[in-house]
């Protein structure tokens, strides 16, 4: 640990491995953008896309990254760590390493949002406003049922279990009311795609980032940190819990839904982003930022990979995410297990 | 009598189920205060309440004469600290970071580390015996070790008044010796208040100043071990026949229980126990 004081009695600290992980992670990030940028049917070399993404490029060439690539790998980046920053909170608050939004329901929630309106029919805005409501309606529910005498883990991971299986047969039931071309592309929808992503698409998790997370990092940051010792222990250093569990919540409930709405349930980036930020940094903590950094470069990378690894045919996101990180899960437990942690 | 924390006319209860009504204790200032009672008769209710854990459903509890519940929660936890009877350490954290959070309530978004909260920490660790502990994992510790840890931690918050909540539970007796001798240093010489629940009615009667008997959610009898603890009090408190003799080590009040059969006294024998002719 580092510390750095002002002669104003102000002081930070900072642990050198966790700001070493973060820096890296977002180089890297940017480097898979401007490489993601610079490929496909049209390819252009890193000196052209960096001249197009300052303004001084060919006119054609700007349209192609302003237009058409870059809001594509903006939704990624902004897809990715929203998706990680949701995971972090969620497995810290509930203190269970597989308390992450996909396992809770909420991702099914903004699905079922956005099948109501794959199903009665509605432009993209309202599917996406849909899928948010969808979400955060789920999370209001979730939150009140477990709610007796404060919010405890357990509940909190019984209850969005229950409701995420109820969510998953009313989305299979959804499914087989719509037109077969709208079910076609909702099954589509599901399975997470950044295919055709625009700014529309982008902004709005890009503003809510940009927005919520630096104001709950400030209002809650270090006191997430305490809550994982026990609400009690948190509760005796001055850190009103419940309160903090709400706020916390809402925003990582509104991340995930507005993830959904840009991107579709992407898979498993909230559930493992964290860990593996977690195993880098090896800081105990919800590890937020590294989180987000992890989870933007995970979903960049998965992109390209959904996009490349199969020359001629290209994957959804969803099935690179799921994959990759359902089998990182696997070889994460194994190895828990044989360290005798679990 | 001077005291800064009391529950005054408190009812306490989780949910319907009522623990206590009409409840009113005072915690006299620079006492170590222990309250003791059977399994189930409110003694961790009442330090939950007076922690702010718990809201009393009616009465209220107050601190330096104010409803706890109407203070700030950060200045509370400036004032008044607790040792919990659980608390989790987060996976592969150190001793010096796990006691530096203790000193939350002093910090703020852009003064994380002063020269206060190092000196602090350092002084916390030295007074419970984990300076040489600093940078192990709190995983690695026994039972003992990680209790002084936590107490470190409560001590780094600098509460004049601080409750523990049973804090030698699951330890064996040595180290029960060892933490209840710790708190009685931090009593004497750093003028600490301090509150806590502990199981050992000999434990409470050897340190405790001041002593709250409870039973079935009431205060039975409440002042010094020495005045208080008789052989009618512990009957009545916790049903025990018993003989109250002067601890030969401390000369404070020694609870015996009293022997199902007394040895050699006029009472029958195995062989009549069986049922055999004598």
């Amino acid at each position: 640990m580092i510390t750095i004081r002002t002669r104003g009695n102000l002081s930070l600290r900072l642990r050198p491995r966790a700001v070493a992980v973060g820096v890296v992670c977002v180089l890297l990030a940017l480097a898979l953008s401007v490489f993601a940028i610079g490929s496909g049917d049209y390819p252009m070399s890193t000196a052209d896309v960096l001249r197009a993404l300052t303004g001084r490029g060919d006119p054609a060439e700007e349209f192609i990254v302003t237009e058409l690539r870059l809001p594509r790998v903006v939704t990624a980046l902004c897809v990715g760590a929203a998706l990680a920053l949701a995971g972090a909170v969620f497995q810290s608050l509930v203190r269970n390493p597989l308390g992450s939004p996909d396992m809770l329901g909420f991702t099914q929630g903004a699905a079922t949002g956005a099948l109501v309106v794959v199903v009665l029919g509605g432009s993209s805005l309202a599917l996406a406003s849909s899928a948010v409501l969808g979400g955060l309606v789920t999370g209001a529910l979730v939150y009140a049922l477990s709610w007796r005498r404060g919010v405890h883990g357990y509940r909190l991971i019984l209850i969005g279990i229950g409701t995420m299986a109820i969510l998953t047969g009313v989305n299979g039931w959804l499914l087989t009311r719509a037109p077969l071309m709208d079910a076609a592309r909702a099954v589509l929808w599901l399975t997470g795609s950044l295919d055709g992503r625009g700014w529309v698409n982008a902004l709005p998790v890009l503003i809510a980032l940009a927005v919520l997370v630096p104001l709950m990092l400030a209002a809650y940051g270090p006191a997430l940190r305490l809550v994982e010792m026990g609400d009690d222990t948190a509760s005796a250093l001055g850190v009103r819990v419940e309160r903090l569990r709400l706020v916390v919540l809402a925003v990582a409930v509104l991340l995930v839904s507005l993830a959904a709405a840009a991107a579709g349930p992407v898979n498993f980036v909230a559930l493992t982003a964290p860990h593996l930020a977690r195993r880098l940094t090896r800081a105990p903590g919800p590890n937020l930022l590294p989180s987000a950094a992890v989870g933007a470069v995970l979903l960049v990378a998965a992109d390209q990979l959904a996009l490349r690894a199969f020359p001629g045919h290209q994957l959804p996101v969803g099935v690179v995410t799921g994959v990759l990180g359902g089998a990182y899960l696997i070889w994460l437990l194994a190895t828990e297990r044989r360290a005798g942690r679990l | 009598m001077q005291s800064r924390l009391s529950g005054t006319a408190m009812t306490l209860a989780y949910e319907r189920r009522t623990i206590a009504e009409d409840l009113s204790v005072a915690v006299p200032d620079r006492s170590f205060t222990v309250v003791i009672g059977p399994n189930a008769c409110g003694k961790s209710t009442l330090l939950r309440a007076l922690a702010r854990l718990l809201k009393p459903t009616a009465g209220a509890v107050l601190l330096d004469g104010e409803d706890i519940h109407r203070l700030p929660a950060q200045g509370v936890a400036r004032t008044l600290g607790l040792l919990p009877q659980t608390s989790v350490a987060p996976d592969g954290i150190g001793v010096a970071e796990l006691v530096a959070r203790g000193r939350y309530p002093h910090q703020g978004l852009l003064r994380q580390w002063s020269r206060e909260d190092e000196r602090v920490v350092t002084e916390s660790m030295a007074a419970t015996g984990v300076a040489d502990l600093a940078d192990r994992s709190v995983d690695e510790l026994s039972g003992g070790q990680r209790q002084r840890v936590w107490i470190a931690m409560a001590l780094a918050q600098q509460t004049p008044l601080l409750l523990l909540d049973e804090p030698t539970t699951y330890l064996d007796i040595a180290h029960q010796i060892e933490i209840l001798d710790l708190c009685a240093r931090l009593h004497e010489e750093q003028g600490r208040t301090l509150v806590a629940v502990l199981h050992d009615l000999n434990h409470a009667a050897r340190y405790a100043t001041h002593l709250i008997a409870m039973r079935e959610g009431r205060v039975v009898a409440a002042g010094p071990p020495r005045q208080i603890v008789t052989a009618e009090l512990v009957e009545e408190v916790f049903g025990l026949p018993c003989r109250v003799i002067d601890d030969p080590e401390s000369g404070t009040p020694l609870v015996v229980p009293a022997a199902r059969r007394r040895v050699g006294a006029s009472a029958p024998t195995i062989a009549a126990a069986a049922g055999k002719p004598a």
